[in-house]
């Protein structure tokens, strides 16, 4: 998980909260409210790669384990657009807008070029396709920026912090609380109100009798493949102000991807949104219950779901 | 001539199932296409439709080749697929069924409306915002028909649309099918039900064992009464 502005884990916590059981004389609230936007923070970007990860899947059937990669692209790509326009106003935003279309044309390329031969196929070949994609682009990646660390500092306007209670704030983690939901409406809106999304909710349902009514379902599939790139790279371009640009952080993002797509459903937009804030909440606040297991909690909560709804918290269980 | 299959084989994976069917289709007829369940109605259709295509044979539209296009493509030139299991979009509302089988390119037939279909199918209006998946098997079958509709086709390629339906239903759907045929829609009717569709059809085709038995008119085949009662009755 990436650490947020505000490390959890740093000098506050390690006076308030010894690691064991020896529960915390409380912190004081104002910081449980920092803690949990951070939280907050972190599942905005966690809803940011997993609805894309649960539209890819819920549309064309592809379980997308690359789909961490192309977040960590997105990553690499921005701190390289930022190191090329750095004299140019603005110029992280810049960045932002073109690793994110770069990713998404990465999206497509692998979608159009190898994606389409296996549709017909058994999904072990999908699988592995993607699988031997994580390979190839953490290869590719290690090739181009080698294995240094890299950070992007925030843009100008945002760099600086709020005050919440006595407590500071980054303000460029206030500014992606409130971008999660807007991409979430957008989506919402898309899927539900424009004629795009509902081909695209019937391609999901049947895709040979939207074909047989004159859709080009091939051209719909490459069309979600992309706006899900594109998704994955934005969100590793937005995320690379506040969190390390390392190799690895394409495996980190996948598991926690999937298993926010486990909790809230595979193929369910809410359900994607509803498990983004849980995980995020989880990890926030379980760091300061047992610092050292925190991300055993979410692994217990995943494993709860499976055995009581092993479908999901809004998923439906039987979808095709 | 509209819609002319010749000699085509089709077949699932290793298993055949057609062997050289031939059809003809003039514009504005309604052709029945009879034969008992496994025959290969069904794949005949789908053929067309080029969701199975053949793998020897020809199907020209119009006078050009289809064979080998894809599906939507060939539902752009003019052929609409009202398939046996109806597979009403589940998630979707009536309107949003219809709504998606708009093509935005494609063949100009008589031009087909949201008002247009609400007037020949009157149950799906009250109902428009009711999801796919919580229609009756008659309001979906007329659905799945004004579906194919939208997308102003010249030929409607209807599979069983009688099957499992009320005798009542029936009925209703038959005066359907009749208002389209007045209207010059042209027709392959898919059926086992043969008085439904006998009193449809300008034309019939048997099939048995993926093989065209009989072909002619109406009336030829309710006095060709060897064929009748050997293909039909039991």
């Amino acid at each position: 998980m990436f650490a947020t502005g505000t490390s959890p884990c740093a000098s506050r916590k390690g006076a308030t909260a010894r690691e064991g059981f020896v529960l915390m004389s409380l912190p004081d609230p104002s910081f449980l409210i920092i803690q949990a936007l951070n939280g907050l923070t972190n599942a905005m970007f966690l809803f940011l790669i997993a609805s894309g990860l649960s539209i890819i899947f819920g549309v064309l059937g592809v379980l997308n384990f690359a789909h961490g990669s192309l977040y960590m692209l997105g990553a690499y790509l921005t701190h390289q657009c930022v190191s090329f326009f750095v004299d140019v106003p603005g110029y992280f935003w810049w960045a932002v807008i073109l690793a994110s279309l770069a990713v998404a044309l990465l999206g497509g390329v692998i979608e159009r070029l190898f994606l389409r031969r296996l549709y017909h196929r058994e999904e072990l070949y999908q699988l592995l396709f993607t699988y031997a994609l994580v390979l190839i682009l953490s290869d590719l990646a290690k090739l181009i920026w080698g294995t240094d660390q890299f950070s992007v500092s925030r843009p100008a306007i945002l760099k600086g912090a709020v005050e919440i209670f006595g407590q500071y704030f980054p303000k460029y983690n206030v500014v992606i609380i409130f971008l999660g939901p807007c991409i979430a409406f957008l989506f919402w809106f898309i899927m539900l109100r424009t004629r795009w999304g509902r081909m695209i909710r019937a391609a999901a349902l049947d895709r040979e009798t939207l074909g047989a009514l004159g859709v080009n379902v091939n051209l719909l599939f490459t069309v979600v493949f992309v706006s899900g790139s594109w998704l994955a790279g934005l969100g590793g371009a937005l995320v690379s102000p506040v969190s390390a640009i390392v190799p690895g952080m394409d495996v980190e993002i996948i598991i926690n991807a999937f298993i926010v797509v486990v909790i809230g459903g595979l193929g369910s937009f809410w359900g994607t949104f509803l498990g983004a804030l849980i995980v995020g909440q989880v990890y926030s606040l379980g760091i300061l219950v047992l610092p050292r297991l925190s991300m055993v909690f979410i692994y217990v909560l995943m494993v709860l779901v499976l055995i009581i709804r092993p479908w999901g918290l809004l998923g439906r269980s039987l979808q095709r | 001539m509209l819609l002319e299959v010749e000699n085509i084989h089709t077949a699932y994976g290793l298993s055949r199932v057609l062997f050289g069917v031939s059809i003809k289709i003039n514009a504005g007829e309604v052709v029945a296409l009879l034969g008992r369940n496994g025959v290969g109605k069904t794949t005949t259709l789908r053929s067309i439709m080029g969701l199975n295509p053949p793998h020897i044979g020809s199907i020209k539209w119009r006078g050009r080749e289809i064979v080998g296009l894809p599906p939507y493509e060939i539902a752009r030139r003019g052929i609409a697929f009202v398939p046996e299991d109806r597979r009403i979009f589940s998630d979707l509302t009536v309107w949003e069924n219809l709504d998606v089988a708009i093509k935005s390119s494609g063949a100009k037939g008589p031009d087909w409306t949201l008002e247009r279909v609400f007037a020949l199918f009157p149950a799906l209006e009250p109902i428009r915002g009711r999801r796919g998946g919580y229609l009756s098997g008659g309001e979906q079958q007329m659905l799945t028909i004004a579906r194919a509709l939208m997308g102003n086709p010249q030929l409607l390629l209807l599979d069983e649309p009688s099957e499992g339906l009320a005798p009542i239903v029936v009925q209703q759907l038959g005066e359907q099918i009749s208002r389209l045929k007045q209207e010059g829609m042209t027709i392959l009717l898919s059926e086992q039900n043969s008085e439904f569709s006998l009193s449809l059809s300008d034309k019939v085709y048997i099939l048995e064992k993926g093989e065209v038995r009989f072909e002619g008119s109406v009336d030829e085949f309710i006095q060709d009464e060897e064929t009748y009662r050997s293909y039909l009755t039991v």
